[in-house]
């Protein structure tokens, strides 16, 4: 395909419709909120969707954090052990986990375990028509469908981002305990003392806003499926790759909004 | 068969219906009056779905005006979009219930969301509606635990717990065996009587269609050939229309030779 004046533009239009209606659906969703309060049934579906975003992606996160703690310890442990400064190594990882990496690994354990299944569910559900057979019924899919997993995500997603910083740091420790010869205690205490109330707002801050965009972004691309079972696996792949960017992108502006230089 | 004086429930007026270069639709105009059992016929990938999409305002049309129940949906709002929908019911080729809600919950949704009435009502009204198409019994079961005559039967009955005024029906038999397309027939024929709901059938069973519509409408290429009686369809003189006849009548006899 060359890429004329025509292609880009059409690119680029297509690309803003398609920011324009995730923030509608975003916005839409988010103050539909009352609906989980007084609807027995979208209550009932926020409780499901806050099980498979919570409890569902546990294991993973579980291990993914522990994991990147642990290399990162190593990582940090073989640098600073030439320095003889091996207590560092809690500190920088008490920073790189609240500020970023927590967030961000939340981010992708969202986007590729719960943002790519939104979007498969309700890429299936427009191509059997059950989405048109809502709109026929007078009933708003996006209140309905999204108004539980977007609460459900804005609720977990900090959640989750604390719960892996706190296990990475459970990983660190043990390999500082183990290969760098740092006590536990006094690792967790490096830990707590180069937290900052600020670093820990700002990260949790980050995951609520990678947890809402996720959402927006998925169902969006669950709506406008097409194509039969093709579209839907096609809307997957997009989903995870959308949410990434984002994620990256989101990311950096949050941080530039955070901590201006 | 109702009355030519029965007010109009779907007006098409000149409709044109345009994707890209195709013309789908070609300046179609019919009324369906009130109570009447109106069927769109013909071969596939003529526009029989997509007039169903307009007439229910899922698609706006090109050129000409759609009426439903008096009003235009072309340039209709929203709200009003809406307020036509819920005087409405329509029955997917899938059937389109809701994979994670039992029969009964696919059946209360319309009347859960608009709020107004109690649960008990509801629960009532839900009972009726699974009733008359002959699942008192399997609501509490999920449409992947039952057959594919019973998620169109639920949708069904979902489709006229709310006693609409008219009814649309997308290839209501397809992908069900003979006695089950058999009682799908004869509900739309039971409904019909019974709510005195105006329906509107898109389907390519002939044989069906002769068993219950009041009128029959042939579409090919986007027009229609013939809007007429079922005894006058079966007598046309329409080269298409006989055509279509034979190969169904061919179809009949092979199935029954062998």
């Amino acid at each position: 395909m060359i890429l004329t004046r025509e292609v880009c533009g059409s690119m680029v239009q297509r690309g803003l419709a398609a920011m324009g209606r995730t923030v509608f659906i975003i916005v839409i969703a988010l103050l539909s909120a009352p609906l989980i309060l007084f609807r027995r049934d979208i209550r009932a579906d926020f409780s499901r969707q806050m099980y498979v975003v919570g409890i569902g992606t546990l294991p993973v996160s579980t291990v993914v954090a522990l994991f990147t703690g642990m290399i990162l310890s190593l990582q940090l442990g073989i640098a600073f052990r030439q320095l003889s400064q091996e207590l560092m190594v809690a500190s920088t990882l008490a920073y790189a986990m609240l500020r970023e990496m927590g967030p961000f690994m939340m981010g992708i354990i969202l986007a590729s375990c719960v943002g790519s299944s939104m979007a498969a569910q309700l890429g299936a559900m427009k191509i059997n028509e059950e989405i048109t057979a809502l709109e026929m019924m007078s009933v708003n899919p996006v209140r309905y469908l999204v108004t539980a997993r977007m609460w459900a995500m804005l609720i977990m997603a900090p959640l989750i981002s604390f719960y892996t910083c706190v296990i990475a740091f459970m990983g660190g420790a043990l390999v500082a305990y183990t290969q760098l010869d740092v006590p536990f205690l006094q690792f967790m205490q490096g830990v707590i003392d180069a937290s900052q109330t600020k670093d820990l707002w700002v990260g949790l801050i980050k995951a609520t806003f990678f947890g809402v965009m996720i959402c927006g972004i998925s169902c969006n691309v669950g709506f406008g499926t097409s194509n039969g079972a093709v579209g839907v696996g096609a809307s997957t792949r997009r989903a995870v790759i959308y949410s990434f960017l984002a994620i990256l992108i989101g990311g950096y502006f949050v941080t530039r909004c955070c901590y201006a230089l | 068969m109702p009355s030519k004086e029965a007010s109009p429930v779907l007006e098409f007026l000149d409709v044109s219906k345009v994707f890209g270069r195709h013309r789908v639709i070609d300046h179609q105009t019919f009324t369906v009056h009130a109570g009447e059992i109106f069927v769109i016929i013909g071969p596939s990938g003529t526009g029989k779905s997509v007039s169903l999409k307009l007439a229910s305002g899922q698609l706006m049309p090109t050129e000409g005006d759609v009426r439903v129940l008096g009003t235009s949906l072309v340039d209709a709002s929203t709200k009003t979009l809406e307020a036509l929908r819920q005087r409405m019911g329509y029955l997917f080729q899938s059937g389109a219930l809701l994979g994670w809600k039992t029969l009964r919950e696919n059946v209360a949704l319309p009347l859960e969301v608009r709020g107004k009435m109690k649960p008990k009502a509801i629960a009532e009204a839900v009972t009726k509606a699974l009733e008359d198409v002959g699942l008192g019994a399997a609501g509490d079961r999920y449409p992947a635990e039952v057959s594919g005559g019973m998620v169109k039967r639920a949708a069904f009955a979902r489709a006229i717990v709310e006693h609409p005024e008219l009814l649309f029906f997308d290839e209501p038999t397809s992908g069900l065996d003979p006695v089950m397309a058999r009682t799908i027939d004869d509900l739309i024929t039971q409904i019909n009587q019974k709510y005195g709901a105006a329906c509107v059938v898109v389907t390519h069973d002939l044989a069906g269609a002769l068993r219950y519509a009041h009128r029959i409408a042939f579409l090919k290429e986007g027009r229609f050939l013939e809007v007429s009686t079922p005894q006058a369809i079966l007598s046309s003189q329409q080269p298409d229309i006989q055509a279509f006849l034979a190969a169904q009548s061919m179809e009949a006899k092979y199935v029954t030779s062998t």
